[in-house]
């Protein structure tokens, strides 16, 4: 009775929140500050065409900047969590699975590759380009053509850590020309382009990690 | 009604069974579902209400595009410590607190 009691209140409170905040949606006006003119505005400057890679790496590159270094915490943590434990030998996958996992991964890293270009000037970018290409290990792992990962090697550890690194080098490096990450608009666009691709290895590798590394069996 | 208004109700809908089953759901496993429920439903919000004017606001998209990478590290940690919690105790559920 306790239980059901306590349930009916939660539902009843949740769908009052829902009909509040639908009300108070409803009746919002617009955006005390409109941030599209200033994108629009100053997107020649940005060496990108497409806004929300723009905003992504140009206006607001310490978020960006900041989520490859929390992405890197939690593949840290969980390597913590998981600890040390002997890879297990990687199943026997059926042939029919296997055959079309290597037709498949091909035309993926192809299409991440295509992903990575196509951020400057239409819907895309490292994120989409890492995504897809650790869909491709974590294909390969699940048909059994690829092992889990144990501890880190050392080319592995570069790998995980590069993107991150790269990105706090170039906004280092923009100290000397001013402030950290402002690019200078004349190589905005090449650098935004060599910030993406090693975003988009790092973040493949260290997706492809959160899975790879959790799948040991031998622990399960 | 538009669209994005559209989206954003649903998003207010996950957003609100999210939180009722965070705190109704003992097992930890549908706790990180109905988290990243609450998750979905947050980024639902921005992205519905980003677009209720003609010209879509870039800047709440990237915003969401880096949420959903954040929200994915966090969940593979979460199921990293269920696990180990799993190995430990051989339990899918938090302890009780002793004053209830």
């Amino acid at each position: 009775m306790k239980r059901f009691l306590h349930a009916s209140l939660v539902l009843t409170l949740a769908s009052a929140f829902v009909f509040f905040l639908a009300g108070a949606m409803l009746e919002l006006g617009p955006t005390a500050i409109d941030l599209r003119v200033p994108v629009a505005a100053h997107l020649p400057e940005s060496g990108v065409t497409h806004p929300v890679t723009a905003v992504l790496l140009n206006y607001r590159g310490y978020d960006t900047l900041l989520e490859i270094a929390v992405l890197l915490l939690a593949l840290l943590a969980i390597l913590a969590v998981v600890g040390e434990a002997p890879t297990s030998p990687s199943r026997r996958g059926h042939s029919v699975l296997q055959a079309m996992a290597r037709l498949a991964v091909p035309s993926m890293v192809v299409v991440a590759i295509y992903l990575l270009w196509a951020g400057a000037f239409r819907p895309g970018g490292a994120f989409q380009a890492g995504a897809v290409l650790a869909a491709a290990a974590v294909l390969l792992h699940l048909v059994g053509l690829l092992p889990s990962w144990s501890r880190p090697r050392l080319g592995l550890r570069i790998g995980l850590a590069a993107g991150f690194a790269l990105f706090l080098a170039v906004a280092a490096g923009l100290l000397t020309q001013g402030s950290l990450l402002q690019y200078p608009p004349a190589a905005a666009g090449v650098l935004i382009l060599l910030i993406e691709s090693g975003l988009t290895v790092s973040l493949a590798l260290i997706l492809a990690g959160l899975f790879l590394f959790l799948s040991r069996e031998a622990e399960a | 009604m538009s669209t994005g208004f559209i989206f954003a109700l649903t998003g207010a809908i996950l957003f609100a069974a999210g939180v009722a089953g965070m705190i109704l759901i003992g097992h930890l496993l549908r706790r990180i579902l109905a988290f990243n429920l609450m998750g979905s439903g947050a980024f639902l919000v921005l992205v519905g209400l980003a677009q209720r004017q003609d010209v879509v606001d870039p800047v709440p998209q990237a915003m969401v595009l880096t949420g959903i990478v954040v929200a994915v590290a966090a969940t593979a940690l979460a199921l990293a410590l269920v696990r180990k919690l799993h190995a430990l105790t051989g339990q899918f559920e938090l302890p009780d607190d002793v004053d209830d």
